[in-house]
């Protein structure tokens, strides 16, 4: 109408445009973000895929031999790495068996004595503790187990230096968890007579159960691929060995070992891949809980 | 707190009133009374006390309210009938609550909540259990084995005593916390009633509900104490009037006047309990 409002006008139009500049860009570098890891998944995919048959998870790694003869033919390598599958399984499973209930437990106290002292001293600590490199984590499990326990290399200490390493991430969600948990529910267990401990232990833990599992499935996602550890302690095995004062191999083991291998360097790719696919697996199925077993209160 | 209490010192109404109106045996006033709060005084940790000296009976199959302003103490002495108070770490009380000829501070407080039930504010039904669950969960979360069928049954004549039979049948197992916030409260007095204790206390049962769903469970309050004593702590005067037979008064952590509900709003003794009645503060 008048010129006032027309260079409001104008200046609306400006603020609009950088608005959408703005925006644009936000969704563009979100993107990029997101790039790295479809190149990896691609890189590994073009070089590994020849490798992803049915051997490849039933047969243990090829020796340096078998590999030269068949690279040399132009072959897919035989054999596969079924010995690093089993061995990560056991390993990452018996760490889990330690670190979830230590770490639950532990979570829970936190989320209960939220004011104390030794909480706090609790909490110092397994914050401590994730940042301690995984390499030391080796080193303890070297001298904690490899040395006095098992009188050598095995995927017990492997499983012990693991579980450290994947402690932190159970106490702290199940103490964020817990804490979300309305203090009326607690009351109303309580308020039926229901003694304290078994508050806990079905009232309470079951409705975090989706963010305490979450935690847990981040938790093994995040040692399943860890290599340096088991350097130090499984140290790595040529067949299938479910002996656990035994050394034994594993997927990320396997990795390294091929790279160290001339023969066998194109079996990285496949093995990479399967552990990154095993990775995503897990942190997609802790968002599935997350998101499906969700409690409502 | 400290500021308030001298407020109180400092009322005109306390120097008009100099004989203030002490309640004679407020215990005696009530004949029989199936619980006897004995000169009971709660803290929260030093020696500042939420409630201060309160004594009084609390009559059987009858509606007991407790009235007054936010933060005069009506949860705490609420919560203190069945120890649910000793929550906090540093509670420590003095005088008794009777239940009986026991002092319920030398039972085991397990035992003690099994006879002297509670219901919330909020509706706090178990979220992960169905509805069914949820009205046996003191029993099932204490480990005592039920039958099939008496489990069908506590469940049917629970659910039939809150009115809530009817609406929820259909959907026995799903989840409680589905329901709408009224039919929560009510599935909550469920909860409570299945475990069959002789007192049922509830701590503003309607203040999170809507007007209907409120009237619903006043109606369901009077229906109940045929078979329960009930002791309601309400800050809606009208609720107090409508449904209680004795009402009490508090004021900064003391009971102020206690008798029959219908005597009280029509000629309180206190000036207190008059202004408060009358909208003066509160
Ligand atoms: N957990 C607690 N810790 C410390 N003080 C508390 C706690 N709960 C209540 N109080 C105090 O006790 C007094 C009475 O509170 P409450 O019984 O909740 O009053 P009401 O239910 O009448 O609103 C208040 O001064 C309140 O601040
Ligand atoms: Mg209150």
């Amino acid at each position: 109408m008048n010129i006032s409002t027309e260079i409001s006008d104008r200046k609306m139009k400006q603020r609009l445009l950088k608005d959408k500049i703005f925006t644009n860009v936000m969704i563009f570098l979100a993107f990029l973000s997101g790039v790295p890891l479809f190149l990896i998944l691609y890189q590994l995919a073009v070089k590994g895929y020849r490798q992803f048959n049915i051997s490849f998870f039933f047969e243990e790694a090829p020796d340096t031999m078998e590999a030269m003869i068949a690279v040399a033919n132009n072959e897919v390598i035989p054999g596969g790495i079924a010995n690093g599958i089993v061995g990560t399984l056991i390993i990452v499973g018996m760490a889990s068996l330690i670190a979830i209930p230590i770490g639950i437990i532990c979570g829970t106290y936190l989320a209960e004595n939220a004011e104390g002292k030794f909480a706090g001293l609790v909490r110092f600590i397994v914050d401590m503790l994730q940042g301690v490199p995984s390499i030391v984590l080796g080193v303890i499990g070297y001298i904690w187990i490899v040395k006095p326990v098992t009188n050598g290399f095995s995927a017990l200490a492997g499983s012990v230096a693991l579980s450290i390493m994947m402690l932190p991430s159970i106490v702290r969600s199940t103490e964020e968890t817990l804490k979300m948990i309305p203090g009326t529910l607690k009351e109303a267990a309580l308020s039926l007579g229901v003694p304290y401990h078994k508050v806990i232990l079905k009232v309470i833990l079951p409705t975090g159960i989706s963010g305490i599992l979450t935690g847990v499935i981040l938790g093994i996602s995040r040692i399943a691929g860890e290599t340096a550890p088991l350097m130090l302690t499984a140290l790595g095995s040529t067949v299938i060995n479910t002996n656990i004062t035994e050394p034994s191999s594993a997927v990320p083991l396997l990795v390294w070992e091929f790279y160290n291998d001339p023969n066998l360097v194109n079996m990285i790719w496949s093995a990479s891949l399967f552990l990154l696919l095993l990775i995503l697996g897990l942190n997609l199925s802790a968002k599935a809980i997350a998101r499906k077993w969700k409690v409502q209160y | 707190m400290e500021s308030t209490i001298l407020k109180l010192e400092q009322m005109p109404t306390e120097q008009k009133y100099k004989e203030k109106v002490v309640i004679k045996n407020p215990i005696e006033q009530i004949e029989s009374p199936v619980l006897k709060i004995e000169d009971l005084s709660v803290s929260y940790g030093g020696d500042k006390y939420a409630i201060q000296n309160v004594s009084a009976g609390i009559a059987k199959n009858k509606i007991t309210a407790i009235m007054g302003p936010s933060g005069c103490g009506k949860s705490t002495l609420l919560r203190a009938i069945n120890r649910m108070h000793e929550l906090y770490p540093n509670t420590h009380n003095k005088g008794g609550v009777y239940l009986g000829d026991e002092n319920i501070y030398e039972l085991n407080p397990i035992q003690l909540r099994r006879k002297i039930g509670m219901v919330f504010q909020r509706p706090n039904p178990f979220p992960t259990m169905s509805i069914y669950d949820n009205v046996i969960a003191g029993f099932n979360l204490n480990g005592i084995k039920l039958k099939r069928s008496e489990k069908d049954e506590i469940v049917e004549k629970s659910l039939r005593e809150v009115a809530l039979w009817d609406e929820v049948k259909d959907a026995l197992h799903n989840r409680g916390t589905f329901l709408s916030g009224g039919q929560q409260q009510r599935l909550c007095i469920a909860r409570a009633l299945a475990y069959t204790p002789d007192i049922i206390l509830l701590d503003e049962p309607t203040s999170a509900l809507d007007p209907i769903a409120t009237s619903k469970i006043e109606d369901l309050l009077v229906k109940l104490k045929k078979d329960f004593t009930i002791v309601l702590v309400t800050h809606n005067m009208s609720q107090a009037a409508r449904i209680s037979d004795y009402s009490m008064f508090m004021y900064l952590g003391e009971l102020v006047e206690y008798g029959k509900t219908r005597q009280m709003f029509t000629t309180p003794k206190d000036k207190r309990t008059e202004e408060y009645l009358t909208g003066k503060f509160g």
